[in-house]
Parts: structure tokens; C-alpha cells; sequence
């Protein structure tokens, strides 16, 4: 009887070229790159280097694009040094024949947003992105990671990437998700049980009944934010869900080649018996809605809690990293979550802007005004479209919230879009990393619908004493 | 890529674990190129530096040992985050050789690999004894061998470390990555016709 195989395993194997030692020479067969990518194009041009398959390659300009006056195109950028970043990325892709959603581009978006819209993104590939949050795409069953300038390089160059085979580990959520807890509150969940790093040299794949119960967004939510936990990758099963939402798309296989692929992906989910190196699991009934305290993602609780005090560390090390984490975050020991105001709000990012996000923060939204600036940012010019096809932008402007143009925004914070020091924001993204979202910035990595509950009462709040009225 | 066999190098002390890329690299000078003369400046620079540009002096690598520092003693979880590798240029402009922890991001390690950084992995109680070591000690000195696979702290003790064959080999000779790939180049040709009869929906990318 054959060894029983991992989903990990398989996807490996198909793309294993050769081995040296430790180290597989796989075979890359989605490289997506955006305007940070410009270490690798520098480095082709002084060693001469061309690009091996640049079919293969796309580039998405998404981390330095204005979400603002956006039907300016590049005359909406102030600053000449971010303008050609834009500019230096759609120089380089014509020059090697890359395919570029560019600012003005229909279909522009963040990488891993605007990617699986595309189905660039597919079960059974292996996919490097020049980005950690490159673990997106492992939602529709694939191997999906990210790497720095100099492995993009090498990927640019031979289509090929060295890698030591990464361990394995499965975490397994099960059960319904109570009312009011989302996709962005199991992987905060996730995050603060196994720590910042805890994942660090594995593949995850997230199983279990709460992940088959998920939508496909909901899926890229939770594999986004494998990297917070140190992942490798994330990844999980492809089903039905799966190919119906790829089906159609522009980079779907079409006809008999469909059929064939569909064949192929049915064979990718791990055996029954496949063995992870880690186990972990976790009880979806017991998860609240999460909110971030302190200074990395694993420092996160229930929204019901009050901030700790370094005196809860068991160790000094402990105590040291709580206390400066308070005194970045300027809170106090033993206050109530719900007791923190904010300066700010931001619904969007690689993690949270996609269509299902904006939908269940306009419901919140609807129950009030914003009464701090409260921004929505679509993760693609295409969500933008549909959104407003469907009311999403009238529900957030007649709420006060501000609708802007697509692309990274406050996630990356170096388009333009900026917290002032001090500021406190209450963020849809995956960072809460001291001056993540400008000089001095405060973040508190929430929900949609907890950023959205935020803004209309202007301190974090638990959603669930908003909604419950409307609950069904 | 410059060779790294051994070195003898101050060592400076970083005792927060999960320092990560954002601190070594804020993201706006992700867009510097390598080359730029203001690159020693960005290591830590929202640490290093006020807004005004003046030197934070009680920033540990604004004192005066630790400005010609070679090595980085840190705790768990170093580099974690993004995986930009403007983190490892700005460690190298400033001069750093080799970084000490007892676990690192994996995209960051990756990273310094492939520009002749050495990231070395020890276990949590001895990078807090050679952090003990030199802070009691400014300035002080710590040894790595490569080839022998050990980190020697200020007192002569010896700990041996493990690295994989292939980075250690790259590492030693200053190889690059792309030269020995392109010793596979029939292999990788064959693969490729391999992958197309194989699985041709995933191996022919267009839009319809």
C-alpha cells in the first residue's frame, strides 16, 4: 500500500525537479510580483539576465498605488520617488513581457486579492510571491509562499526555486462560528495560541468543519495570516466551494482542459491517514471576536478582556515584552478592551478587503455614523465595482465612512496613506508592528465588521452588543 | 557573494524576542536602491534616529562599541514579518556579518542566506548567556567558525550549531544560487516538458 500523503507532499512531489542534498529544486509555476520587486529587476539589468518564463510572471501594482483622486492615474501622486515605483514596475514588465495590472488597469488590485479573482491563483500550483502574505492563495489548495528579491530573482531567471523541504503541521477548527465571530477572529485565534513564530519551518494546512463551512474569502482570510504565526504556507482542501468560485474566472483552464484539471484537483486533498509532524486544534465555538493589544500579531485577546499587565508574565523576559508593548501602545494594565479609543479606521488590506468584508461592514455601518475617520478600501479595482454595483459605497458615505480607490493603503502605508504619530487605528490588516502604519502609529488588528463597530462608536466595541438586536 | 568562513566580531545585544522586519527595515526605504550612500542609516532607523534626523543616543547601536558591531545576539523569532529583503541589505550596510538567535523568521533566514549572512541558530538559554556575556562586557567579542559549526562566547565557551549541507557549502565558497541551478539546466528542460504532458491546465497560463 502506498505511504499516505499529505495535500503538502503531493503538490511537492508534482513539483520537485531535483535534489542536491537537503535542498529540491521545484518548479514554479505562478511567480507574482508587485512595485517592491524592483531589487530583482535591478539585478537583472547589471547581470544582463532576461526572464525565463514570463507567462508565468505577473505583476500587480498594489503597495505603492494613491487611493485617492484615483481617476488621475499617476498625476493623483504627490511624491516623485512613489510615482516611480509605479513607473519603474511598468517599465520592467514591458521590457521582459510581463503581464501588469497596472494603477488604470479594469481589474488592478492587490496581489492577493486581484490574483484568485484572475485565477492566476489555482489548486495543485506552486506559487512564489515576492510578498509574506503570498500564503493568501494556499486557501484554494495549493502550495503558495513568499520569498525576498534575491529567490524572485533566481525564480525570474530559471522558473526554478531551492528549498528544503519545510515540515508539516495540521491545525484542525471545528464547530459552527457563534454570531458575530469571523474569518479574521479564527486566525487572531489561531495566532495568539501557537505565537508569532510558533509556526515557523511548517506548512499549515487549516482542516476541519469550520474551514469546510468557510466561503472561499473567508478561506484566504484565515491562510493570509499564516505568516503571523511564522508559517511557511497555509493551506487548505480544495472542494466544490473551490471550483466554483474559479470556474469562468479570466485564467481558469476552459472546456476539456477544465474537466482534466478538475480531475487532477480531486486527487490533491491529504490522504485519510496522512501524517502532519504537528498537530493543533481548536474549538470554533469557543473563539470571541479578537482584537490585537499590543505590538506583534500574537499579542491578541477576546474583545470581552482587559489589557494585561506584565505582572500576568511568568518570566522577565515576559514582563519586559508586555511592558513595552503597553508603552508603545500607550494603554494601562487592566483596562477594558472596550474602554480604548480611536483616532482612526481602516477596512481593506490583502487580509480583509474583499467584497464579503465590505458587506459585513456596511451592515454594521448602517446602525450609526462614523464619528472618526473611517476609511473603506477595496483590495481590487474590480471588488470596488461590484460593491458600488450593489450599494455597498451609498450605505458607507451616508455612514460617514470615507470610499476610496483600491490597493494596499494604510496596510503598507507608504502610498501617501498614513497615521500621524500617536495616532490609534482600528485595522482590517495583519500588522500591528510598531510603525507599521506610519511613524509612532498604534494599531489594533480587528474584524470588518469590529473595525466597523469602531467607527461608529469611536472606541473599540464588541460588535455582538450592536447587532445582537438584529440578530436572526 | 561574499565568502564567510570566520569571524571575530563585536557583538551587540538585542534582547526583545520578535523583532521583526518592519523594525530592521521600515517599509519607506523599501524603495532605496542597494547602492544608495544613505543605506548604513536605515538599520533600525525609527530607533536610531529622531524625526529631526538627530542620533537617539540611548539607542544601543548609537553607542559607541556597538557603531562597529559585526554580530547581532538576539532571542526567539528574529525577523519575522515581511519579507522584504531590504532588511538584509540595510544588517549588511551597517556592517553586521552574522546574527545569532534561537529561531528567525523563515523568509528572513532564507533572505541573509542568499547574501552571505550568516544566521545562526541556538538554543534560548545560551543567546541569553552570550547576551549576559556582552552586555557585562561592552564591546566584547564573540567568534564564529563556519566550517568547524561553532560560536565561541567571551569566555572561550565553545557551542556547536547546526546548518544545513547546501547553505553551509554556499555560504564558505560565496556561491550563487543561479550558477549551480544552471548545472540542472537539462534536467529542468526535461521537467518542464514533464509538467506540460502532465498537468497541461496548470502549465499553460492565458486569459479568455
Amino acid at each position: 500500500m502506498p505511504t499516505p500523503q499529505t495535500m503538502f507532499d503531493k503538490i511537492w512531489r508534482q513539483h520537485a525537479i531535483t535534489v542536491e542534498e537537503d535542498e529540491t529544486l521545484l518548479y514554479v509555476a505562478r511567480c507574482l510580483i508587485h512595485e517592491g520587486s524592483r531589487h530583482t529587476f535591478d539585478r537583472l539589468d547589471e547581470e544582463g539576465r532576461g526572464v525565463a518564463e514570463p507567462d508565468k510572471v505577473f505583476a500587480f501594482s498594489d503597495h505603492y498605488v494613491p487611493t485617492a483622486n484615483r481617476e488621475k492615474g499617476l498625476d493623483a501622486i504627490a511624491d516623485p520617488k512613489i510615482r516611480n515605483m509605479i513607473e519603474l514596475l511598468a517599465a520592467n514588465c514591458k521590457k521582459h513581457g510581463i503581464r501588469h495590472f497596472d494603477i488604470d488597469d479594469d481589474d488592478q488590485g492587490i496581489l492577493h486579492v486581484a490574483g484568485p479573482e484572475q485565477a492566476i491563483t489555482l489548486p495543485g500550483v506552486l506559487l512564489v510571491g515576492a510578498d509574506s502574505h503570498t500564503a493568501t492563495h494556499g486557501a484554494f489548495g495549493n502550495l503558495s509562499f513568499g520569498a525576498g528579491a534575491s529567490e524572485i530573482y533566481h525564480i525570474m531567471v530559471t522558473q526554478t526555486l531551492w528549498q528544503r523541504k519545510p515540515r508539516s503541521m495540521r491545525i484542525a477548527i471545528d464547530g459552527d462560528l457563534p454570531f458575530g465571530v469571523s474569518a479574521k477572529d479564527v486566525i487572531l485565534a489561531i495566532i495568539a495560541k501557537v505565537g508569532h513564530g510558533g509556526a515557523a519551518g511548517h506548512v499549515v494546512e487549516y482542516a476541519g468543519s469550520t474551514v469546510e463551512g468557510m466561503t472561499m474569502e473567508q478561506r484566504m482570510t484565515v491562510c493570509n495570516m499564516s505568516i503571523e504565526a511564522g508559517g511557511r504556507a497555509g493551506m487548505m482542501a480544495p472542494d466544490d466551494k473551490t471550483y466554483a468560485y474559479l470556474e469562468g474566472r479570466p485564467y481558469a483552464p476552459k472546456g476539456n482542459a477544465w474537466d482534466a484539471a478538475m480531475n487532477y484537483w480531486r486527487t490533491l486533498p491529504s490522504d485519510d491517514d496522512a501524517v502532519f509532524d504537528t498537530e493543533v486544534s481548536l474549538d470554533a465555538g469557543a473563539i470571541a471576536p479578537m482584537v490585537t493589544w499590543g505590538t506583534n500579531p500574537e499579542q491578541a485577546l477576546p474583545v470581552t478582556e482587559e489589557v494585561p499587565s506584565p505582572e500576568d508574565a511568568g518570566t522577565e523576559a515576559g514582563k519586559s515584552e508586555i511592558s513595552a508593548a503597553l508603552d508603545y501602545m500607550g494603554l494601562k494594565p487592566g483596562m477594558a478592551i472596550t474602554d480604548i479609543p480611536v483616532d482612526h479606521v481602516f477596512i481593506g488590506s490583502c487580509t480583509n478587503g474583499r467584497l464579503e468584508d465590505l458587506r459585513a461592514a456596511a451592515d454594521v455601518a448602517k446602525l450609526g455614523k462614523a464619528k472618526v475617520p473611517a476609511w473603506i478600501v477595496p483590495g481590487s479595482t474590480t471588488i470596488k465595482r461590484e460593491a458600488e454595483a450593489e450599494g455597498l459605497d451609498r450605505i458607507f458615505t451616508a455612514a460617514g465612512f470615507e470610499w476610496r480607490g483600491a490597493g494596499c493603503s494604510l496596510c503598507t502605508a507608504i502610498n501617501g496613506d498614513l497615521l500621524q504619530p500617536g495616532q490609534r487605528c482600528a485595522s482590517t490588516s495583519n500588522r500591528n508592528f510598531k510603525g507599521r502604519q506610519g511613524l509612532g502609529s498604534r494599531t489594533h488588528l480587528v474584524s470588518p465588521a469590529m473595525a466597523a463597530a469602531a467607527a461608529i462608536t469611536g472606541k473599540l466595541t464588541d460588535v455582538r452588543t450592536l447587532t445582537e438586536e438584529n440578530r436572526s | 557573494m561574499k565568502p564567510f568562513k570566520k569571524l571575530n566580531g563585536i557583538a551587540v545585544p538585542f534582547d526583545q524576542a520578535n523583532i521583526d522586519t518592519n523594525q530592521l527595515c521600515p517599509t519607506r526605504f523599501n524603495k532605496v536602491p542597494i547602492g544608495d550612500p544613505d543605506y548604513p542609516k536605515i538599520l533600525f532607523h525609527d530607533h536610531r534616529f529622531n524625526p529631526d534626523g538627530s542620533e537617539k543616543p540611548d539607542f544601543i547601536l548609537n553607542k559607541p562599541p556597538y557603531r562597529e558591531a559585526e554580530i547581532i545576539v538576539a532571542d526567539r523569532n528574529w525577523g519575522g514579518g515581511s519579507s522584504r529583503e531590504s532588511a538584509v541589505y540595510a544588517l549588511a550596510a551597517f556592517g553586521i556579518k552574522a546574527v545569532i538567535a534561537s529561531s528567525f523568521g523563515d523568509i528572513h533566514r532564507n533572505n541573509c542566506l542568499k547574501n552571505g549572512l550568516l544566521p545562526v541558530v541556538l538554543d534560548n538559554d545560551i543567546c541569553v548567556k552570550l547576551r549576559q556575556q556582552i552586555h557585562a562586557e561592552q564591546g566584547a567579542r564573540i567568534g564564529i567558525d563556519l566550517e568547524a559549526q561553532t560560536v565561541a562566547g567571551t569566555d572561550g565557551t565553545v557551542y556547536p550549531f547546526e546548518i544545513a549541507a547546501v547553505p553551509k557549502r554556499c555560504l564558505l565558497d560565496g556561491l550563487d544560487d543561479v550558477g549551480r541551478t544552471q548545472e540542472h539546466q537539462s534536467e529542468i528542460d526535461a521537467f518542464r516538458d514533464t509538467y506540460r504532458e502532465q498537468v497541461p491546465f496548470l502549465a499553460d497560463v492565458r486569459a479568455e
